[in-house]
Protein backbone atom coordinates (compact mmCIF):
# COMPACT_ATOMS: atom_id res chain seq x y z
CA UNK A 1 0.00 0.00 0.00
CA UNK A 2 1.28 3.27 -1.26
CA UNK A 3 -0.53 6.34 0.54
CA UNK A 4 -2.36 8.32 -2.36
CA UNK A 5 -0.58 11.71 -3.29
CA UNK A 6 -1.78 14.89 -1.64
CA UNK A 7 -4.04 12.60 0.85
CA UNK A 8 -2.66 13.36 4.58
CA UNK A 9 1.09 12.61 5.33
CA UNK A 10 3.41 9.58 3.66
CA UNK A 11 2.60 6.78 5.53
CA UNK A 12 5.68 5.75 7.98
CA UNK A 13 4.71 2.35 9.66
CA UNK A 14 3.84 2.86 13.53
CA UNK A 15 6.27 1.10 15.97
CA UNK A 16 2.81 -1.09 16.43
CA UNK A 17 3.14 -2.28 13.48
CA UNK A 18 6.30 -3.48 12.94
CA UNK A 19 6.40 -5.36 16.19
CA UNK A 20 2.83 -6.77 15.25
CA UNK A 21 5.01 -7.81 11.79
CA UNK A 22 7.72 -9.31 13.21
CA UNK A 23 5.45 -11.23 15.73
CA UNK A 24 3.67 -12.95 12.81
CA UNK A 25 6.69 -13.87 11.12
CA UNK A 26 7.79 -15.43 14.00
CA UNK A 27 4.72 -17.35 14.36
CA UNK A 28 5.05 -18.04 10.57
CA UNK A 29 8.46 -19.62 10.57
CA UNK A 30 7.02 -21.74 13.59
CA UNK A 31 3.94 -23.16 12.45
CA UNK A 32 6.65 -23.93 9.62
CA UNK A 33 8.46 -25.87 11.56
CA UNK A 34 6.28 -27.84 13.52
CA UNK A 35 4.66 -29.04 10.06
CA UNK A 36 8.13 -30.11 8.66
CA UNK A 37 8.75 -31.95 11.38
CA UNK A 38 5.73 -33.64 12.45
CA UNK A 39 5.75 -34.77 8.24
CA UNK A 40 8.90 -36.42 8.65
CA UNK A 41 8.04 -37.92 11.85
CA UNK A 42 4.86 -39.89 10.23
CA UNK A 43 6.70 -40.64 7.38
CA UNK A 44 9.31 -42.55 9.39
CA UNK A 45 7.19 -44.06 11.67
CA UNK A 46 4.63 -45.22 9.06
CA UNK A 47 7.60 -46.90 6.68
CA UNK A 48 9.09 -48.27 9.65
CA UNK A 49 6.05 -50.11 10.16
CA UNK A 50 5.37 -51.34 6.63
CA UNK A 51 9.04 -52.58 5.99
CA UNK A 52 9.43 -54.40 8.88
CA UNK A 53 6.04 -55.89 8.90
CA UNK A 54 6.12 -60.05 8.40
CA UNK A 55 4.40 -59.73 5.01
CA UNK A 56 6.50 -57.18 3.63
CA UNK A 57 8.88 -59.00 1.57
CA UNK A 58 6.24 -60.67 -0.03
CA UNK A 59 4.93 -57.00 -0.75
CA UNK A 60 7.56 -56.30 -2.18
CA UNK A 61 8.25 -58.92 -4.27
CA UNK A 62 4.43 -59.03 -5.87
CA UNK A 63 3.79 -54.97 -6.55
CA UNK A 64 7.38 -53.35 -6.42
CA UNK A 65 9.71 -55.68 -8.09
CA UNK A 66 12.33 -53.44 -10.26
CA UNK A 67 13.15 -56.16 -12.72
CA UNK A 68 9.84 -56.63 -13.73
CA UNK A 69 9.20 -53.30 -13.95
CA UNK A 70 11.87 -52.60 -16.84
CA UNK A 71 10.93 -55.82 -18.16
CA UNK A 72 6.91 -54.21 -18.79
CA UNK A 73 7.32 -50.96 -18.72
CA UNK A 74 8.26 -50.37 -22.47
CA UNK A 75 5.61 -52.08 -23.80
CA UNK A 76 3.12 -50.44 -21.21
CA UNK A 77 4.67 -47.04 -22.70
CA UNK A 78 3.89 -48.04 -25.86
CA UNK A 79 0.13 -49.40 -25.43
CA UNK A 80 -0.26 -45.85 -23.30
CA UNK A 81 0.02 -44.19 -26.28
CA UNK A 82 -2.87 -45.55 -28.04
CA UNK A 83 -4.38 -44.49 -24.94
CA UNK A 84 -3.57 -40.95 -25.04
CA UNK A 85 -4.43 -40.99 -28.43
CA UNK A 86 -8.00 -42.56 -28.20
CA UNK A 87 -8.53 -39.83 -25.70
CA UNK A 88 -7.27 -36.96 -27.85
CA UNK A 89 -9.59 -37.98 -30.67
CA UNK A 90 -12.60 -39.16 -28.11
CA UNK A 91 -12.03 -35.46 -26.15
CA UNK A 92 -12.86 -32.94 -29.08
CA UNK A 93 -15.78 -35.25 -30.11
CA UNK A 94 -17.30 -35.38 -26.37
CA UNK A 95 -17.23 -31.37 -26.57
CA UNK A 96 -19.07 -31.15 -30.32
CA UNK A 97 -21.94 -33.98 -29.59
CA UNK A 98 -22.12 -32.63 -25.71
CA UNK A 99 -22.86 -28.44 -27.05
CA UNK A 100 -24.83 -29.75 -29.65
CA UNK A 101 -27.39 -31.94 -27.08
CA UNK A 102 -27.11 -29.09 -24.30
CA UNK A 103 -28.59 -26.71 -27.52
CA UNK A 104 -30.99 -29.06 -28.60
CA UNK A 105 -32.77 -29.65 -25.36
CA UNK A 106 -33.17 -25.81 -25.21
CA UNK A 107 -35.32 -25.60 -28.94
CA UNK A 108 -38.36 -24.30 -28.09
CA UNK A 109 -39.54 -23.91 -31.60
CA UNK A 110 -42.40 -26.51 -32.40
CA UNK A 111 -40.94 -27.94 -35.49
CA UNK A 112 -37.83 -28.94 -33.54
CA UNK A 113 -39.64 -31.08 -30.81
CA UNK A 114 -38.49 -34.61 -32.04
CA UNK A 115 -34.69 -33.00 -31.70
CA UNK A 116 -35.38 -32.52 -28.16
CA UNK A 117 -36.98 -35.20 -27.26
CA UNK A 118 -34.09 -37.17 -28.86
CA UNK A 119 -31.57 -35.52 -27.20
CA UNK A 120 -33.48 -35.84 -23.70
CA UNK A 121 -33.76 -39.34 -24.33
CA UNK A 122 -30.10 -40.09 -25.22
CA UNK A 123 -28.76 -37.85 -21.94
CA UNK A 124 -31.23 -40.20 -19.96
CA UNK A 125 -30.39 -43.26 -21.39
CA UNK A 126 -26.51 -43.24 -21.79
CA UNK A 127 -25.73 -41.44 -18.70
CA UNK A 128 -27.54 -44.41 -17.17
CA UNK A 129 -25.33 -47.19 -18.88
CA UNK A 130 -22.43 -48.46 -17.21
CA UNK A 131 -19.18 -47.42 -19.38
CA UNK A 132 -17.74 -50.67 -19.81
CA UNK A 133 -21.19 -52.08 -20.51
CA UNK A 134 -21.78 -49.90 -23.18
CA UNK A 135 -17.74 -50.66 -24.26
CA UNK A 136 -19.02 -54.16 -24.71
CA UNK A 137 -22.30 -53.67 -27.03
CA UNK A 138 -20.52 -51.47 -29.01
CA UNK A 139 -17.39 -53.10 -29.55
CA UNK A 140 -18.80 -56.83 -29.37
CA UNK A 141 -22.13 -55.96 -30.62
CA UNK A 142 -21.67 -53.78 -33.58
CA UNK A 143 -19.35 -55.63 -35.65
CA UNK A 144 -21.41 -58.57 -34.85
CA UNK A 145 -24.28 -57.14 -37.42
CA UNK A 146 -22.09 -57.40 -39.84
CA UNK A 147 -23.32 -54.19 -41.79
CA UNK A 148 -20.89 -52.46 -44.02
CA UNK A 149 -18.96 -49.54 -43.15
CA UNK A 150 -18.45 -50.32 -39.44
CA UNK A 151 -15.08 -50.37 -38.54
CA UNK A 152 -13.67 -53.23 -37.12
CA UNK A 153 -10.55 -51.54 -35.00
CA UNK A 154 -11.51 -52.71 -31.48
CA UNK A 155 -9.50 -48.83 -30.29
CA UNK A 156 -12.18 -47.26 -32.55
CA UNK A 157 -15.44 -48.94 -31.10
CA UNK A 158 -14.29 -48.35 -27.99
CA UNK A 159 -13.22 -44.66 -28.51
CA UNK A 160 -17.01 -44.18 -30.33
CA UNK A 161 -18.31 -46.21 -26.85
CA UNK A 162 -16.44 -43.80 -24.67
CA UNK A 163 -18.12 -40.88 -27.23
CA UNK A 164 -21.47 -41.92 -26.66
CA UNK A 165 -21.02 -42.45 -22.66
CA UNK A 166 -19.15 -38.89 -21.87
CA UNK A 167 -21.00 -37.24 -24.48
CA UNK A 168 -24.59 -37.37 -22.50
CA UNK A 169 -22.55 -36.57 -19.37
CA UNK A 170 -20.60 -33.10 -20.70
CA UNK A 171 -24.15 -32.61 -22.43
CA UNK A 172 -25.59 -32.08 -19.14
CA UNK A 173 -22.69 -29.82 -17.55
CA UNK A 174 -23.25 -27.86 -20.63
CA UNK A 175 -27.02 -27.16 -20.29
CA UNK A 176 -26.34 -26.19 -15.95
CA UNK A 177 -23.98 -23.89 -17.71
CA UNK A 178 -26.50 -22.14 -19.96
CA UNK A 179 -29.11 -22.59 -17.45
CA UNK A 180 -27.08 -20.69 -14.58
CA UNK A 181 -27.15 -17.25 -16.49
CA UNK A 182 -29.38 -15.21 -15.62
CA UNK A 183 -32.72 -14.47 -17.04
CA UNK A 184 -32.06 -10.70 -17.05
CA UNK A 185 -28.60 -11.27 -19.55
CA UNK A 186 -31.22 -12.45 -22.21
CA UNK A 187 -33.83 -9.95 -21.38
CA UNK A 188 -31.24 -7.26 -22.03
CA UNK A 189 -29.91 -9.10 -25.40
CA UNK A 190 -33.42 -9.31 -26.81
CA UNK A 191 -34.35 -5.60 -25.52
CA UNK A 192 -31.49 -4.52 -28.14
CA UNK A 193 -33.48 -6.80 -30.77
CA UNK A 194 -31.45 -9.38 -30.80
CA UNK A 195 -32.60 -12.68 -32.36
CA UNK A 196 -32.66 -15.77 -29.65
CA UNK A 197 -30.15 -17.64 -31.68
CA UNK A 198 -28.14 -14.46 -31.26
CA UNK A 199 -28.61 -13.64 -28.03
CA UNK A 200 -27.58 -17.68 -27.04
CA UNK A 201 -24.32 -17.38 -29.39
CA UNK A 202 -23.44 -13.54 -28.18
CA UNK A 203 -24.34 -13.12 -25.12
CA UNK A 204 -25.88 -16.79 -23.10
CA UNK A 205 -22.92 -19.08 -24.36
CA UNK A 206 -19.51 -17.12 -23.92
CA UNK A 207 -20.21 -16.87 -20.19
CA UNK A 208 -22.12 -20.49 -19.78
CA UNK A 209 -18.98 -22.07 -21.04
CA UNK A 210 -16.56 -20.23 -19.57
CA UNK A 211 -18.00 -21.36 -16.22
CA UNK A 212 -17.95 -25.09 -17.19
CA UNK A 213 -14.59 -25.13 -17.56
CA UNK A 214 -13.40 -26.32 -14.26
CA UNK A 215 -16.28 -29.14 -14.51
CA UNK A 216 -15.37 -29.88 -17.88
CA UNK A 217 -11.96 -30.77 -16.93
CA UNK A 218 -12.93 -33.16 -14.18
CA UNK A 219 -14.78 -35.15 -16.86
CA UNK A 220 -11.90 -35.05 -19.08
CA UNK A 221 -9.55 -36.40 -16.37
CA UNK A 222 -12.05 -39.16 -15.67
CA UNK A 223 -12.46 -39.68 -19.51
CA UNK A 224 -8.13 -40.46 -19.45
CA UNK A 225 -8.53 -43.17 -16.72
CA UNK A 226 -11.88 -44.82 -18.83
CA UNK A 227 -9.74 -45.13 -21.64
CA UNK A 228 -8.63 -48.44 -20.42
CA UNK A 229 -11.83 -49.99 -20.18
CA UNK A 230 -11.08 -50.43 -24.17
CA UNK A 231 -8.96 -52.96 -23.22
CA UNK A 232 -11.71 -55.66 -22.98
CA UNK A 233 -12.34 -55.59 -26.36
CA UNK A 234 -8.44 -56.77 -26.82
CA UNK A 235 -6.15 -53.80 -28.65
CA UNK A 236 -3.14 -53.38 -26.84
CA UNK A 237 -3.37 -50.25 -24.95
CA UNK A 238 -1.83 -50.06 -21.79
CA UNK A 239 -3.57 -52.35 -19.31
CA UNK A 240 -3.99 -55.22 -21.90
CA UNK A 241 -0.18 -54.98 -21.90
CA UNK A 242 0.83 -55.30 -18.35
CA UNK A 243 -2.01 -57.70 -18.07
CA UNK A 244 0.20 -59.88 -20.67
CA UNK A 245 2.92 -59.10 -19.00
CA UNK A 246 1.82 -60.16 -15.13
CA UNK A 247 0.01 -63.20 -16.64
CA UNK A 248 3.51 -64.56 -18.00
CA UNK A 249 4.73 -64.38 -13.81
CA UNK A 250 2.14 -63.97 -11.79
CA UNK A 251 3.63 -61.03 -10.74
CA UNK A 252 1.58 -57.62 -10.63
CA UNK A 253 4.26 -54.70 -10.71
CA UNK A 254 3.28 -54.09 -14.59
CA UNK A 255 -0.47 -52.77 -13.00
CA UNK A 256 1.57 -50.64 -11.23
CA UNK A 257 3.74 -49.65 -14.07
CA UNK A 258 0.33 -48.51 -15.62
CA UNK A 259 -1.24 -46.91 -12.98
CA UNK A 260 1.83 -44.32 -12.79
CA UNK A 261 1.72 -43.67 -16.31
CA UNK A 262 -2.35 -43.03 -15.60
CA UNK A 263 -1.94 -40.53 -12.77
CA UNK A 264 1.17 -39.09 -14.16
CA UNK A 265 -1.05 -37.75 -16.57
CA UNK A 266 -4.14 -37.41 -14.61
CA UNK A 267 -2.10 -35.23 -11.80
CA UNK A 268 -1.30 -31.67 -14.41
CA UNK A 269 -4.85 -31.65 -15.19
CA UNK A 270 -6.21 -31.99 -11.95
CA UNK A 271 -3.87 -28.99 -10.69
CA UNK A 272 -4.77 -27.33 -13.85
CA UNK A 273 -8.17 -27.20 -12.89
CA UNK A 274 -7.24 -26.11 -9.22
CA UNK A 275 -4.94 -23.14 -10.97
CA UNK A 276 -8.81 -22.63 -13.08
CA UNK A 277 -11.04 -22.43 -9.81
CA UNK A 278 -8.55 -20.22 -7.82
CA UNK A 279 -8.55 -17.95 -10.84
CA UNK A 280 -12.06 -18.00 -11.53
CA UNK A 281 -12.66 -16.85 -7.59
CA UNK A 282 -10.25 -14.30 -7.61
CA UNK A 283 -11.53 -12.32 -10.89
CA UNK A 284 -15.59 -12.89 -9.08
CA UNK A 285 -14.03 -10.93 -6.00
CA UNK A 286 -14.31 -7.27 -5.80
CA UNK A 287 -10.95 -5.57 -7.60
CA UNK A 288 -10.24 -8.74 -8.89
CA UNK A 289 -9.74 -9.21 -12.63
CA UNK A 290 -6.89 -9.37 -15.16
CA UNK B 1 -46.69 11.60 -38.71
CA UNK B 2 -48.93 12.96 -35.81
CA UNK B 3 -50.70 10.43 -33.77
CA UNK B 4 -48.68 9.34 -30.65
CA UNK B 5 -45.98 7.84 -31.03
CA UNK B 6 -46.79 4.94 -28.10
CA UNK B 7 -50.43 4.21 -27.32
CA UNK B 8 -51.76 1.91 -24.96
CA UNK B 9 -55.21 0.77 -24.93
CA UNK B 10 -56.63 -0.87 -21.82
CA UNK B 11 -54.14 -3.32 -21.57
CA UNK B 12 -54.64 -5.80 -19.11
CA UNK B 13 -51.50 -8.32 -17.30
CA UNK B 14 -51.94 -10.91 -14.40
CA UNK B 15 -49.19 -13.24 -13.08
CA UNK B 16 -50.85 -16.36 -11.36
CA UNK B 17 -54.20 -15.00 -11.27
CA UNK B 18 -53.36 -11.83 -9.50
CA UNK B 19 -53.90 -8.76 -12.18
CA UNK B 20 -50.76 -6.35 -12.17
CA UNK B 21 -52.07 -4.18 -14.81
CA UNK B 22 -56.19 -3.85 -14.89
CA UNK B 23 -56.52 -1.26 -18.09
CA UNK B 24 -53.84 0.90 -18.68
CA UNK B 25 -54.58 3.61 -21.47
CA UNK B 26 -51.23 5.87 -21.86
CA UNK B 27 -50.42 8.04 -24.85
CA UNK B 28 -47.21 9.43 -25.65
CA UNK B 29 -45.76 11.83 -28.18
CA UNK B 30 -42.83 11.95 -30.07
CA UNK B 31 -40.54 14.07 -27.57
CA UNK B 32 -42.17 13.63 -24.67
CA UNK B 33 -41.34 12.26 -21.58
CA UNK B 34 -43.68 10.59 -19.40
CA UNK B 35 -42.45 9.66 -16.03
CA UNK B 36 -44.58 6.53 -14.25
CA UNK B 37 -44.43 6.58 -10.31
CA UNK B 38 -46.24 5.18 -7.86
CA UNK B 39 -45.39 2.10 -5.23
CA UNK B 40 -43.47 -1.21 -5.49
CA UNK B 41 -45.84 -3.51 -7.33
CA UNK B 42 -48.24 -0.81 -8.77
CA UNK B 43 -46.93 -1.90 -12.22
CA UNK B 44 -44.73 0.49 -13.55
CA UNK B 45 -42.28 -2.25 -14.58
CA UNK B 46 -44.60 -4.67 -15.84
CA UNK B 47 -45.96 -1.48 -18.11
CA UNK B 48 -42.35 -1.06 -19.32
CA UNK B 49 -41.92 -5.03 -19.93
CA UNK B 50 -45.35 -5.00 -22.12
CA UNK B 51 -44.17 -2.44 -24.47
CA UNK B 52 -40.98 -3.98 -24.65
CA UNK B 53 -42.60 -7.06 -25.69
CA UNK B 54 -40.23 -9.04 -22.68
CA UNK B 55 -44.02 -10.07 -21.48
CA UNK B 56 -47.63 -10.67 -23.34
CA UNK B 57 -50.08 -8.50 -22.44
CA UNK B 58 -53.62 -10.74 -21.48
CA UNK B 59 -56.02 -7.74 -23.11
CA UNK B 60 -55.74 -4.46 -24.75
CA UNK B 61 -53.38 -3.47 -27.36
CA UNK B 62 -50.37 -1.57 -27.21
CA UNK B 63 -49.47 0.09 -30.73
CA UNK B 64 -45.84 2.17 -31.66
CA UNK B 65 -45.98 4.49 -34.73
CA UNK B 66 -49.48 3.00 -35.13
CA UNK B 67 -48.13 -0.81 -35.64
CA UNK B 68 -50.09 -2.99 -32.99
CA UNK B 69 -46.82 -4.55 -31.50
CA UNK B 70 -49.23 -7.29 -29.69
CA UNK B 71 -50.72 -8.72 -32.50
CA UNK B 72 -49.45 -11.91 -32.16
CA UNK B 73 -48.25 -12.20 -35.48
CA UNK B 74 -45.97 -9.24 -34.84
CA UNK B 75 -42.01 -9.95 -34.60
CA UNK B 76 -40.77 -8.77 -31.16
CA UNK B 77 -37.34 -8.40 -32.84
CA UNK B 78 -38.47 -6.18 -35.06
CA UNK B 79 -40.55 -3.91 -32.68
CA UNK B 80 -37.46 -3.99 -30.10
CA UNK B 81 -35.18 -2.90 -32.74
CA UNK B 82 -37.31 0.71 -32.54
CA UNK B 83 -37.33 0.43 -28.45
CA UNK B 84 -34.23 0.95 -26.38
CA UNK B 85 -34.69 -0.35 -22.95
CA UNK B 86 -32.73 0.32 -19.64
CA UNK B 87 -33.11 -2.16 -16.59
CA UNK B 88 -32.57 -1.09 -12.72
CA UNK B 89 -29.54 -3.78 -12.51
CA UNK B 90 -27.88 -2.19 -15.65
CA UNK B 91 -27.33 -5.82 -16.92
CA UNK B 92 -24.26 -4.95 -19.08
CA UNK B 93 -22.62 -8.45 -20.57
CA UNK B 94 -19.69 -8.66 -18.47
CA UNK B 95 -17.63 -10.86 -20.94
CA UNK B 96 -17.50 -8.11 -22.62
CA UNK B 97 -15.69 -4.88 -22.67
CA UNK B 98 -17.44 -1.85 -22.73
CA UNK B 99 -17.18 -0.97 -26.12
CA UNK B 100 -18.43 -4.03 -27.32
CA UNK B 101 -21.31 -4.43 -25.35
CA UNK B 102 -22.56 -0.94 -26.84
CA UNK B 103 -21.54 -2.06 -30.79
CA UNK B 104 -23.07 -5.88 -30.38
CA UNK B 105 -26.67 -4.54 -31.56
CA UNK B 106 -25.52 -1.76 -34.28
CA UNK B 107 -23.40 -4.54 -35.92
CA UNK B 108 -25.06 -7.64 -35.34
CA UNK B 109 -28.69 -6.43 -35.53
CA UNK B 110 -28.66 -3.56 -37.66
CA UNK B 111 -25.44 -4.64 -39.80
CA UNK B 112 -23.81 -1.51 -39.27
CA UNK B 113 -20.12 -1.64 -40.49
CA UNK B 114 -17.68 -2.62 -37.26
CA UNK B 115 -15.60 0.59 -37.77
CA UNK B 116 -18.25 2.69 -38.26
CA UNK B 117 -20.11 1.52 -35.09
CA UNK B 118 -17.25 1.79 -33.25
CA UNK B 119 -16.62 5.07 -34.06
CA UNK B 120 -20.30 6.32 -32.77
CA UNK B 121 -19.51 4.41 -29.46
CA UNK B 122 -16.61 6.11 -28.98
CA UNK B 123 -18.22 9.59 -29.45
CA UNK B 124 -21.36 8.41 -26.83
CA UNK B 125 -18.66 7.82 -24.51
CA UNK B 126 -16.94 10.80 -24.89
CA UNK B 127 -20.29 13.14 -24.69
CA UNK B 128 -21.06 11.55 -21.50
CA UNK B 129 -17.74 11.42 -19.67
CA UNK B 130 -16.73 7.96 -20.62
CA UNK B 131 -14.04 8.24 -23.26
CA UNK B 132 -11.15 6.17 -21.11
CA UNK B 133 -14.03 3.40 -20.65
CA UNK B 134 -14.33 1.52 -23.89
CA UNK B 135 -11.84 -1.34 -23.13
CA UNK B 136 -12.97 -1.60 -19.51
CA UNK B 137 -14.83 -4.39 -18.70
CA UNK B 138 -18.38 -3.70 -16.63
CA UNK B 139 -16.86 -5.18 -13.08
CA UNK B 140 -14.38 -2.81 -13.13
CA UNK B 141 -16.81 0.14 -13.39
CA UNK B 142 -18.81 2.23 -10.49
CA UNK B 143 -22.36 1.37 -10.76
CA UNK B 144 -23.17 4.81 -11.62
CA UNK B 145 -20.66 3.85 -14.58
CA UNK B 146 -22.04 0.94 -15.88
CA UNK B 147 -25.91 2.60 -15.74
CA UNK B 148 -24.36 4.75 -18.17
CA UNK B 149 -22.87 2.64 -20.25
CA UNK B 150 -26.39 0.86 -20.31
CA UNK B 151 -28.06 3.67 -21.32
CA UNK B 152 -25.40 4.17 -24.34
CA UNK B 153 -25.91 1.05 -25.14
CA UNK B 154 -29.85 1.17 -25.96
CA UNK B 155 -28.95 4.60 -27.68
CA UNK B 156 -26.49 3.58 -29.86
CA UNK B 157 -29.22 1.12 -32.27
CA UNK B 158 -30.88 4.83 -32.61
CA UNK B 159 -34.20 4.00 -30.60
CA UNK B 160 -37.45 6.19 -31.50
CA UNK B 161 -38.24 5.08 -28.21
CA UNK B 162 -36.11 4.89 -24.88
CA UNK B 163 -38.00 2.84 -21.72
CA UNK B 164 -35.83 3.08 -18.16
CA UNK B 165 -37.21 0.75 -15.58
CA UNK B 166 -35.75 2.44 -12.11
CA UNK B 167 -32.53 3.03 -13.45
CA UNK B 168 -31.21 5.04 -10.15
CA UNK B 169 -32.68 2.69 -7.39
CA UNK B 170 -29.46 0.37 -7.36
CA UNK B 171 -27.06 3.52 -7.30
CA UNK B 172 -25.76 5.00 -4.59
CA UNK B 173 -27.16 8.52 -3.31
CA UNK B 174 -23.72 9.57 -5.19
CA UNK B 175 -24.14 8.53 -8.04
CA UNK B 176 -27.24 9.08 -8.93
CA UNK B 177 -26.62 12.19 -10.20
CA UNK B 178 -24.46 11.52 -12.99
CA UNK B 179 -27.22 9.14 -14.58
CA UNK B 180 -29.92 11.66 -14.31
CA UNK B 181 -27.05 14.31 -16.18
CA UNK B 182 -27.46 11.63 -19.05
CA UNK B 183 -30.74 11.62 -19.26
CA UNK B 184 -31.78 15.25 -19.10
CA UNK B 185 -29.02 15.50 -22.28
CA UNK B 186 -31.15 12.91 -24.23
CA UNK B 187 -34.52 14.73 -23.40
CA UNK B 188 -32.73 18.00 -24.43
CA UNK B 189 -31.75 15.59 -27.66
CA UNK B 190 -35.30 15.27 -28.11
CA UNK B 191 -35.62 11.22 -26.89
CA UNK B 192 -38.90 9.82 -26.31
CA UNK B 193 -38.40 8.45 -22.89
CA UNK B 194 -40.74 6.66 -20.56
CA UNK B 195 -39.29 6.41 -17.10
CA UNK B 196 -40.33 4.47 -14.14
CA UNK B 197 -38.53 6.04 -10.97
CA UNK B 198 -38.86 6.52 -7.61
CA UNK B 199 -36.81 9.77 -7.80
CA UNK B 200 -39.82 12.20 -7.07
CA UNK B 201 -37.69 15.45 -7.57
CA UNK B 202 -35.95 13.71 -11.00
CA UNK B 203 -39.73 13.24 -12.13
CA UNK B 204 -41.08 16.68 -11.26
CA UNK B 205 -37.83 18.34 -12.99
CA UNK B 206 -37.43 16.17 -16.19
CA UNK B 207 -40.99 15.06 -16.86
CA UNK B 208 -43.54 16.54 -19.52
CA UNK B 209 -46.09 14.32 -18.38
CA UNK B 210 -46.60 12.41 -14.76
CA UNK B 211 -48.68 9.54 -14.73
CA UNK B 212 -49.61 7.50 -11.08
CA UNK B 213 -50.01 4.26 -11.02
CA UNK B 214 -51.93 2.17 -7.98
CA UNK B 215 -52.46 -1.17 -8.21
CA UNK B 216 -52.14 -1.73 -11.71
CA UNK B 217 -54.48 1.08 -12.43
CA UNK B 218 -53.45 4.62 -14.33
CA UNK B 219 -55.12 6.45 -11.65
CA UNK B 220 -53.92 9.81 -12.66
CA UNK B 221 -51.93 11.79 -15.92
CA UNK B 222 -51.05 15.11 -15.75
CA UNK B 223 -48.47 17.96 -16.02
CA UNK B 224 -45.47 17.04 -13.40
CA UNK B 225 -46.35 20.64 -11.91
CA UNK B 226 -50.14 20.02 -11.75
CA UNK B 227 -49.37 16.23 -10.10
CA UNK B 228 -47.22 17.13 -7.63
CA UNK B 229 -48.17 20.47 -6.78
CA UNK B 230 -52.33 19.80 -6.86
CA UNK B 231 -53.05 16.16 -7.23
CA UNK B 232 -56.93 15.71 -8.01
CA UNK B 233 -56.73 12.15 -6.21
CA UNK B 234 -56.75 11.33 -2.86
CA UNK B 235 -54.39 8.31 -3.05
CA UNK B 236 -51.86 10.05 -5.47
CA UNK B 237 -51.68 13.05 -2.57
CA UNK B 238 -51.37 9.93 -0.07
CA UNK B 239 -48.96 8.32 -2.31
CA UNK B 240 -46.87 11.91 -2.74
CA UNK B 241 -46.90 12.62 1.39
CA UNK B 242 -45.55 9.16 1.94
CA UNK B 243 -42.71 9.55 -0.07
CA UNK B 244 -41.82 13.12 1.55
CA UNK B 245 -42.05 11.74 4.95
CA UNK B 246 -39.96 8.66 3.72
CA UNK B 247 -37.05 11.57 2.75
CA UNK B 248 -37.20 13.63 5.71
CA UNK B 249 -36.12 10.38 7.83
Amino acid sequence: MTAQAGGGAAWVKSERQLDRERRRRRAGVRSGSVAAASTVLCVAVVVAVVVTSPGWPRVHETFFNWGEFTGAFPDVLRGFWLNVRIFLIAEPVILVLGLLVALARGLRNPLFFPLRALAVAYTDVFRGIPTILLVYLVGFGLPALRLQGIPDSPAVLGGFALVLSYGAYVAEVFRAGIDSIHPSQRAAARSLGLSKTQSLRFVVLPQAVRRVVPPLLNDFASLQKDTALVAVLGPLEALRQAQIHSAANFNYTPYLATAVLFVALTVPMARFTDHLAVRAERRRAPGGGT
Amino acid sequence: MSGPLLRVEGVWKTYHAHPVLRGVDLDVAPHEVVCLIGASGSGKSTLLRCVNVLETVDDGAILLEGDDITDPDADPDAVRKRIGMVFQSYNLFPHMSVLDNITLAPVRVHKRPKAEAAEEARELLKRFGLADKAGEYPDRLSGGQQQRVAIIRAMATRPSLLLLDEVTSALDPELVTEVMGIIRELKESGMTMVLATHEMGFARDIADTVCFLSDGVLLERGPAEQIFEDPAEPRTREFLRRVLESRRL
